[in-house]
């Protein structure tokens, strides 16, 4: 099963490398990781989302816990949250295929973000799903390129994720 | 008024006085010369080893002996690289350690400069927490969270990699013993619920062990334990990191479990029906199959570190906190349970299978665990025992009986030939009043060999039992068990005199060829001052006996050895 935390971490030099490094030498999979700022001054946040069982992911959030400048662990899979990450697809396009393109983005409520003679860019977010689905109707076109940020995720409601309870 | 500034170096050495250590293991060299030069005025005392990895080895015995942290110095790249084993070592045994390595000039990082090396990426698995200083500023804090780090919660080793320049930069220097880390809050109180479970789990068990590691010596839980055995009738198991803990001739204690362990100590944890697991991490060189350990019991764990829980082993009854306060806390309201019938069936397991054999030689040849029952016996109470690793360290932990925790030191989760002979200076240093023995193979001793150089200078006196297999004994035995005797050079053929090579050094050498000459010779060494080589040669193809194959049920034993 899909696991995702939040980790609020000091934002001290070397503490991307430190959680890296965690999951690399424990042999836990790290399926995506996103990093950003958070409203406290030098607190970022990470939101890692890993592969395996309840006990992998209950020692993975301990050996996280260690980490001395990992200051939170949350799973936000325990609780109802908002996820979402976002994908910029460049597709082929030419002028024959491009309406078909914009229908396709509009059902997903994505935009085209630019366009060139013979491909667009289309921006999407949302969750996995959606982004999967994507993909499949556009694979006929001919993906030539794609980058996304990684998953986010928020707790739903006023409850917040932070340093001290 | 202008502040008074102190410069980084300067920092560095008051910060380590108000941290109360009084003795440094170290090794200079480019990027530590303004640190050295401070330490030129200071009242510090340094011992100069004759290689880094020597330097924390000696500090880890130093630390394991005092339970302070133990402090290190060494220099950029190749100094700081030296140091990597016994980081690693310490790590695993979870020894407070505190490391300072001089760095290339600040300018410099990034740039493969003479003697860079990333130590701090290079040490990031092995420490509890590392630090490259940006600029003296930090010093004070930096310094202050070090030594929190890594004398509590689960102790082990932090570095601070310091660039040269810092040394020199002067900034305003004020020092607090306390720190905050926000991140780092270890939990001492068990949690009150769980501990009522463990209190009625006791009560309720009709066949308990406590099966205790290096925690318990780490938190001081010695007297809790003994007073949690002797009150409640619980025969007590020690994994090789918690030897010590509880006296090993008294009659509750069952030896050591696992591989080598004994084979009541293992048929007791495979039939108990609950276990007291204290301060161990469930090994799997004492747990053996997983699947098949301790079936039939419920087990209690009490760590410091909440990810040792449950990590191995399924928990019943989980309670994170410092071993020590969590015994103390079910002392005051235990209910003893009744062992009586489980104790006499121990007490059968214990006749039906005594250690093998009276390790008799032939007359003319010695056995070595002999040697160690007679270095046993001889070196008695108030004593350290240091080992190196291999056949002797096992039979060490079999035959050399340790009554007191602290005094027996060993590197049992890295396993590094080459830790015991440093280790043991670092225990002279620690405790001069007691006797050091070091019980080293011919393999081992030769890892870290010179610092027989450190010990004649700095007068110790240590007795350094070689137990002279000419061969890597442990791994001869595997793979004369396992590969059917196809000896793929164990054999340690071209080993030194080491006699005359002690000599060379300025130490005294002896050597003993059988039993006679074996209890001689320690007979007069324990007497001598400075370092003593004892060349013990003993029967080469000894195996040591019981033992559990890897990943088989610990109740799956081969006996082995002689049964006269
Ligand atoms: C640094 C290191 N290298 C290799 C090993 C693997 N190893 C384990 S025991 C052993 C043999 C040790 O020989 P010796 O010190 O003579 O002890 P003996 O087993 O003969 O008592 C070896 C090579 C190790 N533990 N540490
Ligand atoms: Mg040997």
């Amino acid at each position: 099963m899909k696991h995702v935390l939040a980790v609020l971490v000091e934002d001290k030099p070397g503490v991307l490398t430190r959680v890296a490094g965690l999951f690399s030498r424990r042999g836990f999979n790290i399926d995506n990781i996103a990093v950003g700022e958070t409203v406290s001054p030098g607190i970022s946040r990470m939101t890692i989302t890993v592969e395996g069982s309840e006990t992998i992911v209950e020692q993975v959030v301990k050996q996280l816990h260690k980490l001395v400048n990992v200051i939170k662990v949350s799973n936000l899979s325990d609780e109802p949250s908002v996820m979402r990450e976002l994908m910029l697809i460049k597709v082929n396009a030419e002028v024959g295929s491009r309406s078909d393109i914009q229908q396709i983005v509009e059902t997903f409520r994505g935009k085209v973000v630019d366009v060139s003679p013979d491909s667009m860019i289309i921006e999407v977010t949302g969750n996995e799903d959606k982004m999967e689905a994507i993909k499949l109707l556009l694979q006929h076109h001919g993906i030539k390129e794609i980058v996304r940020t990684g998953k986010v995720a928020l707790l739903r409601g006023s409850r917040i994720t932070r340093e001290h309870q | 008024m202008k502040k008074k500034m102190t410069k980084g170096s300067a920092m560095i050495l008051s910060a380590l006085q108000k941290e109360g250590v009084d003795t440094i293991f170290g090794y200079p060299g480019g990027a530590v010369l303004p640190l050295y030069d401070s330490l030129y005025d200071s009242p510090l005392r340094h011992v100069l080893v004759r290689h880094e990895q020597a330097a924390v080895h000696a500090a880890d015995g130093y630390a394991r002996v005092t339970g302070k942290p133990g402090v290190v110095f060494a220099t950029s790249g190749p100094g700081a690289t030296n140091l990597v084993t016994g980081i690693a070592n310490a790590y695993m045994d979870s020894v407070p350690l505190v490391l300072i390595t001089g760095q290339v000039p600040s300018s410099f990082i990034g740039t493969d400069a003479f003697q860079e090396a990333d130590i701090t990426g290079i040490t990031l698995p092995v420490t509890k927490h590392n630090y490259l200083v940006k600029n003296a500023k930090q010093l004070p804090s930096i310094l202050s969270e070090a030594f929190y780090l890594a004398s509590t919660g689960r102790r082990g080793p932090v570095l601070i990699d310091v660039p040269k320049d810092v040394f020199d930069q002067e900034a305003h220097f004020e020092y607090s013993v306390e720190c905050e880390i926000p991140g780092y809050n270890p939990t001492y109180n068990g949690h009150a619920g769980q501990i009522s479970r463990a209190i009625k789990a006791i009560r309720d068990a009709n066949k308990p062990v406590i099966f205790g590691g290096g925690g318990l010596i780490r938190s001081g839980a010695s007297d809790a334990l003994k007073e949690l055995a002797e009150k409640a009738r619980i025969p007590v198991i020690l994994s090789l990191m918690g030897l010590g803990a509880y006296p090993g001739d008294r009659d509750l204690f069952l030896g050591m479990p696992g591989m080598h362990g004994s084979i009541t100590a293992n048929y007791a944890l495979s039939e108990a029906d609950l276990i007291v697991a204290t301060g161990v991490r469930f090994d799997d060189r004492v747990t053996g199959k997983l699947d098949s350990f301790a079936n039939n019991a419920r087990i209690v764990h009490i760590d410091i570190d909440p990810a040792e829980i449950g990590k191995n082993v399924k928990i019943d009854v989980p309670i994170v906190g410092d071993v020590k306060t969590v015994l103390e806390a079910i002392l005051k309201k235990l209910h003893p349970g009744d062992t009586t019938g489980w104790l006499e069936q121990i007490e059968n397991w214990q006749q039906q299978n005594p250690m093998p054999g009276a390790f008799k030689g032939t007359g003319s040849t010695v056995k070595p665990q002999y040697v160690i029952r007679e270095l046993s016996r001889l070196c008695g109470d108030n004593s350290v025992v240091a080992t190196d690793v291999g056949q002797h360290q096992m039979w060490t932990a079999q035959h050399f009986i340790i009554r007191e925790p602290q005094t027996f030191i060993t590197s049992g989760g890295l396993g590094t030939m080459g830790y015991g002979f440093p280790a043991s200076i670092g225990a002279k240093i620690a405790a001069p009043g007691k006797r050091v023995v070091c019980i080293t193979g011919d393999g081992s001793f030769q890892m870290n060999i010179q610092e027989l150089a450190t010990a004649v200078n700095n007068r110790l006196d240590i007795t350094i039992a070689i137990i002279n297999n000419s061969y890597l004994g442990m791994v001869r035995q595997w793979q004369d068990i396992f590969y059917d005797k196809r000896y793929a050079h164990p054999l340690l053929e071209g080993n030194p005199d080491f006699v005359r090579l002690a000599e060379a050094f300025g130490a005294k050498g002896m050597r003993a060829r059988n039993e006679q000459e074996a209890t001689e010779a320690i007979e007069q060494a324990i007497g001598e001052k400075g370092p003593v080589v004892i060349d013990f040669v003993v029967e080469p193809e000894e195996n040591v006996y019981p033992m559990v194959a890897p990943n088989r049920p610990i109740n799956d034993i081969i006996i082995g050895g002689d049964r006269s």
